[in-house]
């Protein structure tokens, strides 16, 4: 029997995990909380079964998530008896860095990048899981599956090492790490598919439903807590939205939507005409941005 | 997608989907020289089917006008090209990966670059293809990344190839332009073992016959590049094949429970199959095919799944299950064919790690026998492979690994060879067939072995690799630790690097590939000696990291011991005991350490011998505390 496509791609992303498991001395799955988090973290689940996922999971907190997502990811963890290690970036938090008063870049740069930079040098992981893919950004097309980081974490898009077949060189120096991205292969419909199918719990934001929400820039910002500043006479007024993707609340935008079932989210999928990244405020901030973030260290 | 999915209806959701699921994959490559329009004719081919969404085709109008080298209209390459020294270039440098879907298939296409000097990208995008779109530009015809993209190609097992001879509109439309190049191409492409050859006269820029058939070119009745595609035939997994899996690693949750996963690289398996482990050569049947959804009954090609056996056999990473009928090759030497992608050439003697999918092993390549010339696929004399080059080799690894020829499947025939120091992937390999000598050549196991021979000698063997310049001291030093070390009962032996190059080496000379085949040989032979439970002194100037982390491999922990005689160059050249410094300094003497070969200084060895200042006997005394501290 010949395997569907989803099958194929479940197979190559267990066929991933376990290639880093043996090789790596100390791998952690970065966890954003996010529809490709849960898909990943649901194959790493199947990757290792009857046994559990030799590695814990990593949130960098930018303290500036979606109070829903802080409540899922407990959740997950508490109900999945995993590992969870959490870090958030007490200097940026000292100098109370944040969208609002910063801007985007500073923020991200700060809480995000270097946020990661910390934890992955304070726990000495040298091999790190992440949920990026390769149609979200133009920069992620081109990166391989197993992405080869120096000592600095940073990214060399012109030298990346040759990616021949599935046999990938998992070799790094003290120092050095790898990034691995499971879900390399998968579209954002695939995504959706395969949460459809298997039935993976994702955050409740994903679905619409009656949000206070504000326009900025022509983004539907949604106000999630009491640090959003609203401009005089500005009003979060009750919108019927969900959100594509998800990521600190105040660079997210959302999108007009009925969709309250994943088999909804499908259905409005495939009739949409825009990309999932254009509600993401971070790309824009200047062209090549993400390959810049990317090059730093972002994930 | 978008374009079927308006006319869905709710209540059959789950129908479309599954129609989509089923819905067979082609991975394809375009490839071809720099400027034949590569991410310009995937670009067009995502715009045509409709695959581009509106804020990334707003993103693109705004690109084009500022980096686009199509004028007013749209630069389709800035699509993929997405890094952004490619973007200032206007060049590939790096595979773009896209994907996409049709009524008929799925399509993963890799667009690869076309300078030579990124020949390892494309060879990156065409390992996992099917099929290859060789791009060329009317006006130019065949070049030489043609020959070069359609060798490796074939190479890696691609059996479909498009001709796309692109940019015909600059050549008028011209029916003889595109006959002559197609006829070129089936001329030199006829013996290099493709299944389809397909020519399609094409502009990417305008569309034609990309994805409708062109009114430009009524002399054409093919098909067009997507309907060609969308029909080309597959060969698809073929499960008559014996069965293979690599084990990626060994399940053990429990005592209870001792599981090996790995992905099926080929065939079918059944719970109550017998099956073989391809080194040990133990067999035991099938007990359990365990995944997360449940046990299967049976698994074929392409699966991920955990195998249960009804015995209790050694089994780790890196070995292989297969079925006993038809069992995969067991050898320590084979010959392959072998692609480089390193700055720093392959030396035939030099040690790289091996690895296949998942095993990993210590190699060297023992003999280059051809290298293959892009132009003409003529077989042409080499002592080393520089980068992008494609050569014939025998491969001679530390212990026997399992695997299949690379023509009879893909994932257990393939390796990659990885520099010891830096870790890079230097090159790609596809086994051709083991060496009949190592399927003959056997271990012979004795009864007596070091430990023994060691004990009657009351001494613990070792190796002292001392390494530094010419002048540096070396063979002082080791003649006064072999006379302390004689003085006290111990049982020794100087090798010394000139006396050697007088019989055992006298063959070789002093280019980079030799001085890599005579520290190997001066390795090997220490091992010996110490295997006869000797102290052995190595005084060999042994230039490169590399030769001296491979002879350390030969030996167990500890017994390796390098000693760096640490005498700075100028002073060398001014004892220059030999005269040797004033002949390289005039030119007299070719490949010179320090003068015109390069020397590399040991990063941790075991003692730092530091000359300035310190008299031959301290210095030996010195390594002779170390050896009684052991």
């Amino acid at each position: 029997m010949s395997l569907t496509h989803l099958q194929r791609l479940e197979a190559e992303a267990i066929h991933i995990f376990r290639e880093v498991a043996a090789t790596a001395s100390r791998p952690v799955m970065l966890y954003s909380i996010g529809k490709d988090s849960s898909v990943m973290l649901h194959l790493a689940r199947k990757a290792f079964y009857p046994a559990k996922p030799p590695f814990p999971l990593l949130h960098v907190d930018t303290t500036w998530k979606f109070r829903e997502m802080i409540a899922f990811r407990d959740q997950t963890v508490a109900d999945l008896g995993l590992e969870l290690i959490v870090h958030v970036n007490l200097d940026g938090l000292e100098q109370n860095i944040g969208p609002f008063t910063h801007g985007s870049s500073i923020h991200t740069h700060v809480m995000k990048t270097l946020g990661l930079r910390q934890a992955l040098d304070k726990y000495g992981f040298d091999a790190a899981f992440g949920g990026a893919r390769r149609d979200e950004e133009k920069s992620r097309a081109k990166e391989r599956i197993f992405s080869f980081r120096n000592a600095q974490h940073a990214w060399d898009p012109k030298n990346q090492r040759p990616e021949m077949w599935k046999t990938y060189n998992t070799r790094v120096a003290p120092g050095e790490s790898i990034r691995i991205f499971p879900l390399s292969n998968w579209t954002e419909l695939d995504i959706w598919q395969y949460i459809l199918k298997e039935e993976i719990p994702i955050v409740p934001l994903y679905f619409a439903d009656r949000r206070p929400i504000v326009e900025r820039d022509g983004m539907m910002i949604m106000v999630d807590d009491e640090r959003m500043p609203l401009a005089e006479g500005e009003k979060a007024e009750n919108r019927l939205v969900r959100f594509r993707t998800l990521g600190c609340y105040p660079l997210t935008g959302a999108i007009d939507s009925s969709a309250t079932t994943v088999s909804d989210i499908v259905r409005e999928m495939l009739t949409a005409r825009t990309s999932e990244r254009q509600g993401r405020l971070i790309d824009k901030d200047e062209a090549g941005s993400m390959e810049k973030k990317k090059r730093e260290g972002y994930f | 997608m978008t374009a079927l999915a308006s006319s869905v209806a709710p209540d059959t959701l789950q129908d479309y989907l599954a129609e989509q699921e089923a819905k067979p994959l082609l991975r394809f490559i375009t490839c071809g020289s720099v400027d034949d329009g590569k991410s310009t004719l995937i670009g067009r081919l995502l715009y045509d089917t409709k695959l581009i969404f509106d804020d990334q085709l707003a993103t693109l109008e705004r690109d084009s006008a500022r980096h686009g080298t199509a004028g007013e209209e749209i630069d389709f390459a800035l699509l993929l090209d997405g890094l952004e020294a490619e973007r200032e270039q206007g060049i590939t440098i790096d595979v773009a990966y896209r994907y996409f879907a049709t009524a008929e298939r799925r399509f993963i296409v890799a667009d690869s670059p076309g300078h030579e000097e990124y020949t390892r990208n494309m060879a990156t995008g065409a390992s996992t293809a099917d099929l290859a779109v060789v791009l060329v530009d009317a006006r130019q015809g065949i070049l030489r990344q043609t020959r070069r993209h359609a060798y490796i190609a074939s190479l890696l097992g691609i059996r479909h190839i498009v001709l796309a001879v692109n940019k015909i509109d600059l050549v008028g439309y011209d029916e003889a332009v595109f006959a002559d190049i197609a006829g070129e191409f089936r001329r030199f492409a006829g013996d290099l073992g493709f299944a389809t050859i397909t020519p399609i006269p094409m502009s990417a820029r305008h569309g034609d016959n990309v994805t409708t058939n062109s009114a430009r070119m009524p002399w054409y009745a093919g098909p067009t590049l997507l309907g060609h595609l969308e029909t080309v035939q597959l060969a698809g997994e073929d499960l008559g094949r014996p069965f293979r899996m690599p084990v990626q690693l060994v399940t053990r949750p429990d005592q209870d429970f001792r599981g090996f996963a790995g992905q099926i690289a080929s065939g079918r398996i059944a719970v109550g199959d017998s099956i073989v482990v391809a080194k040990s050569g133990r067999t035991s049947v099938v007990k359990a095919l365990v995944t997360a959804d449940g046990d299967l009954s049976s698994a074929s090609e392409g699966q991920a799944v955990t195998i249960v056996l009804s015995d209790e056999i050694d089994i780790s990473r890196g070995d292989m299950l297969a079925t006993p009928n038809d069992r995969p090759q067991l050898a320590d030497q084979f010959m392959a064919h072998l692609v480089w992608f390193s700055t720093e050439p392959m030396m035939p003697g030099r040690s790289y790690i091996l690895r296949t999918e998942t095993d990993s092993i210590s190699a060297t390549v023992t003999g280059l026998k051809y290298q293959v010339d892009i132009n003409t696929f003529s077989h042409e004399a080499a002592k080393s492979l520089h980068m992008n080059e494609i050569g014939v080799c025998n491969i001679a690894t530390q212990a026997p690994i399992a695997f299949d020829s690379y023509k009879d499947n893909r994932t257990t025939g393939n390796f990659v060879l990885i520099d010891r120091l830096t870790n890079a992937t230097v090159g790609a390999g596809m086994i051709d067939h083991p060496l009949r000598r190592a399927t003959n050549v056997q271990w012979q196991a004795l009864d007596i072995d070091q430990n023994a021979r060691a004990a009657l000698k009351h001494q613990k063997p070792a190796v002292l690799w001392l390494t530094g310049y010419s002048g540096a001291g070396k063979s002082t030093i080791a003649n006064m630790l072999e006379k302390l070390l004689h003085a006290s009962g111990r049982h020794t032996y100087v090798l010394d690097g000139d006396n050697v190059r007088h019989g055992l080496n006298r063959d070789l000379g002093f280019t980079p590939e030799d001085r890599v085949e005579n520290i190997r040989r001066i390795a090997e032979v220490a091992r010996l000696m110490t295997q006869a439970g000797l102290i052995v002194i190595v005084s060999a100037i042994s230039p490169f990291r590399s030769e001296r982390r491979m002879a350390r491999d030969l030996f167990s922990d500890g017994e390796f011991i390098e000693v760096f005689v640490d005498t700075p160059l100028e002073e060398c050249a001014k004892r220059d005991p030999k005269g040797l410094y004033k002949k390289a300094m005039a030119g007299e003497l070719q490949n010179f350490t320090g003068i015109s070969s390069p020397y590399e200084q040991p990063e941790a060895p075991e003692i730092h011998l530091k000359t300035a200042g310190h008299d031959p006997g301290e210095l030996a005394a010195q390594i002779e505390q170390y050896l009684a501290g052991r």
